[in-house]
């Protein structure tokens, strides 16, 4: 598969939605992997990462999962390439970086990628819309058993899989799924939930920033050790917090439906303008206008069907997406510009939102108490 | 003040650092989520934090005291290399550099043993002498899919996914080759009653 193809198909998390596919956005899977007898990538000098790249990249190609699959070296991409990849959550920053001998191996629906040269010699991720860890989980443990028939893996009876950072030693598995909780945050309760995760060993960020300051209200929830406990029960436990955070964020969403009808309307109302009507436009505030435009979907306020358009220019409106779609290199200003066109054009049929029945009783009590 | 990073995200740069490169101070201005991005903040990632630190860490150690240091002798990684970057050189570093991991483990994990997926190798390790250990045949690669590929007769009763009875018995060969026979016995025994139980199947 050539870069081009792959471009112009979104992700399959994209299209296609999931279980509980309006708080989960997707969920992933990783696990690291390293052969026995060879130095890690980032102690390995170019020649030894280039060999090692040799023996696994092939391997990896004949896999059932990877006909006709995207495989490239990194040095072989252009920049800009290089940053779609990493937009489209396919390979990580830090690979993205990497010199001779890295390279990246993904299937054509684009669930399944594979870094050969990240931290570790294989770092293999599988990715699926909603809430479906134990699936991507699956999926991806196949694949990690067909390579262990081909691939001397380097294991210990009481470490598990070596990995070059103690941290992913054990299982090398690290489950996370991407949420969306515009109400956690809105009810200034997020701050308690990633505490509350981060005391039972679950690590909680934003997506893009920190704690309250996450744009697009997108946090990311993954078990933090990987080394005393089964790949299963990691993500028993990881779907247990998440189910719970799905019922906090949906109660506070009802809750301020009832006691801030006006301050939802008025935000998702003035993201609804912004996006319909601004030509300049900075990541940040894009982001944080789609997330209420979605928030509005999940709640009734546009159909249902537009969330999937949110999900694909959340992708879209980053930098190396823009880029590629003008076919250059653009200034930021230029890119702010495009930014709010692709914005305007994709969002050209989203009706005003209509807050009708859903806010009319709390409207009334309101009306009463005036 | 503007972002050096060239980013989309309208914010004013707000975090500052210099470092010298090639004897030259080179000074960066970042906005706090390309601060974030590029890990200046993630005292755990691939960082430049990292490379400064490991920079003056370089300059205050020497060369001479390098010489005496504990190191590697598959991949030549020392164990300053592992202060300054967090990560080791190969596989076998896990050996070289046993002593004082298990404290650095159990700070950072549950536990510091292993339970979850082993490799198929893995199966036919400590629990049987290397002399028997068989060397898979290409038919076994293609053997119908076993979810957990058995070879040996003396593991075909094991249970598939039963880790714990496996974890015993690799610490069981383990034992016998350290010459640990109190360990061993007492391993015997608790292999012994998870077998006689449902435990084992489970």
């Amino acid at each position: 598969m050539r870069f081009s193809t792959l471009l112009k198909n979104p992700a399959e998390w994209m299209r296609t939605s999931g279980p509980r596919n309006d708080i989960v956005i997707t969920s992933r899977v990783r696990l690291a992997r390293n052969l026995r007898n060879h130095p890690f990538p980032g102690w390995a000098e170019s020649a030894a990462r280039t060999k090692v790249m040799n023996i696994i990249r092939p391997v990896l190609e004949d896999l059932d999962e990877m006909k006709n699959a995207f495989s490239e070296e990194m040095v072989d991409l252009t920049a800009i390439e290089k940053q779609v990849l990493v937009e489209r959550h396919l390979v990580s920053r830090e690979h993205a970086a990497k010199g001779p001998g890295c390279a990246t191996v993904m299937n054509r629906s684009q669930t399944i990628s594979i870094m050969v040269n990240e931290e570790d010699h294989l770092r293999m991720q599988s990715i699926r819309p909603g809430l479906q860890l134990l699936s991507a989980f699956k999926s991806l443990n196949t694949i990690d058993t067909d390579l262990d028939k081909h691939l001397d893996y380097a294991f210990d009876t009481r470490y598990g899989y070596l990995t070059a950072c103690p941290t992913n030693l054990g299982t090398g598995m690290r489950a996370s799924a991407m949420l969306h909780l515009p109400g956690l945050v809105l009810s200034e309760q997020i701050n308690g939930t990633i505490q509350g995760a981060n005391r039972i060993g679950l690590a909680v960020r934003g997506l893009y920033g920190e704690g309250t300051e996450a744009l697009a209200n997108l946090f990311q929830i993954s078990n933090q050790t990987t080394l005393g406990t089964s790949e299963e029960d990691v993500i028993k436990h990881l779907g247990k917090v998440i189910d719970r955070v799905i019922e906090n964020e949906q109660n506070a969403r009802l809750k301020m439906i009832e006691d801030k009808p006006a301050m939802m309307q008025d935000q998702i109302g003035r993201a609804f303008a912004t996006l319909k009507f601004a030509h300049i436009i900075p990541s940040k505030e894009a982001l944080n206008c789609l997330s209420m435009i979605r928030l509005g979907c999940d709640l009734g306020f546009f159909p249902e069907e537009d969330r999937e358009m949110i999900n694909i220019l959340l992708t879209e409106i980053q930098p190396a997406h823009l880029q590629i779609s003008a076919k250059r290199k653009l200034t930021p200003e230029e890119r702010d510009n495009l930014r709010a066109d692709i914005v305007r054009s994709k969002l050209k049929a989203l009706t005003p939102p209509d807050f009708g029945s859903i806010l009319k009783k709390s409207e009334n009590k309101n009306d009463e108490e005036v | 003040m503007k972002c050096d990073a060239d980013c989309d995200w309208g914010e004013e740069a707000s975090i500052f650092f210099s470092y010298i490169e090639d004897n030259k101070v080179i000074k960066v201005n970042l906005c706090k989520y390309c601060a974030n991005e590029k890990g200046v903040n993630d005292p755990t990632g691939y960082s430049l934090i990292d490379l400064m630190q490991g920079m003056g860490k370089e300059t205050t150690s020497g060369k001479e005291s390098k010489a005496r240091e504990l190191t590697c002798a598959y991949c030549g990684f020392t164990q300053s290399d592992f202060k300054k970057t967090g990560r080791f050189g190969c596989a076998k570093c896990y050996e070289v550099f046993s002593e004082g991991l298990e404290g650095l483990l159990e700070a950072m994990h549950k536990n510091t043993e292993h339970i979850g997926k082993v490799p198929s190798f893995a199966y036919i390790a400590p629990a049987v002498s290397k002399a028997e250990t068989p060397v898979l045949p290409d038919s076994f690669v293609e053997a119908p899919d076993d979810a957990i590929p058995v070879k040996t007769e003396e593991l075909v009763d094991i249970p598939t996914g039963s880790i714990s009875l496996m974890t015993l018995k690799e610490k069981l060969g383990a034992a016998i080759s350290a010459e640990d026979y109190e360990e061993a016995a007492r391993l015997r025994d608790e292999i012994a009653r998870l077998e006689s139980s449902d435990f084992g199947n489970s």
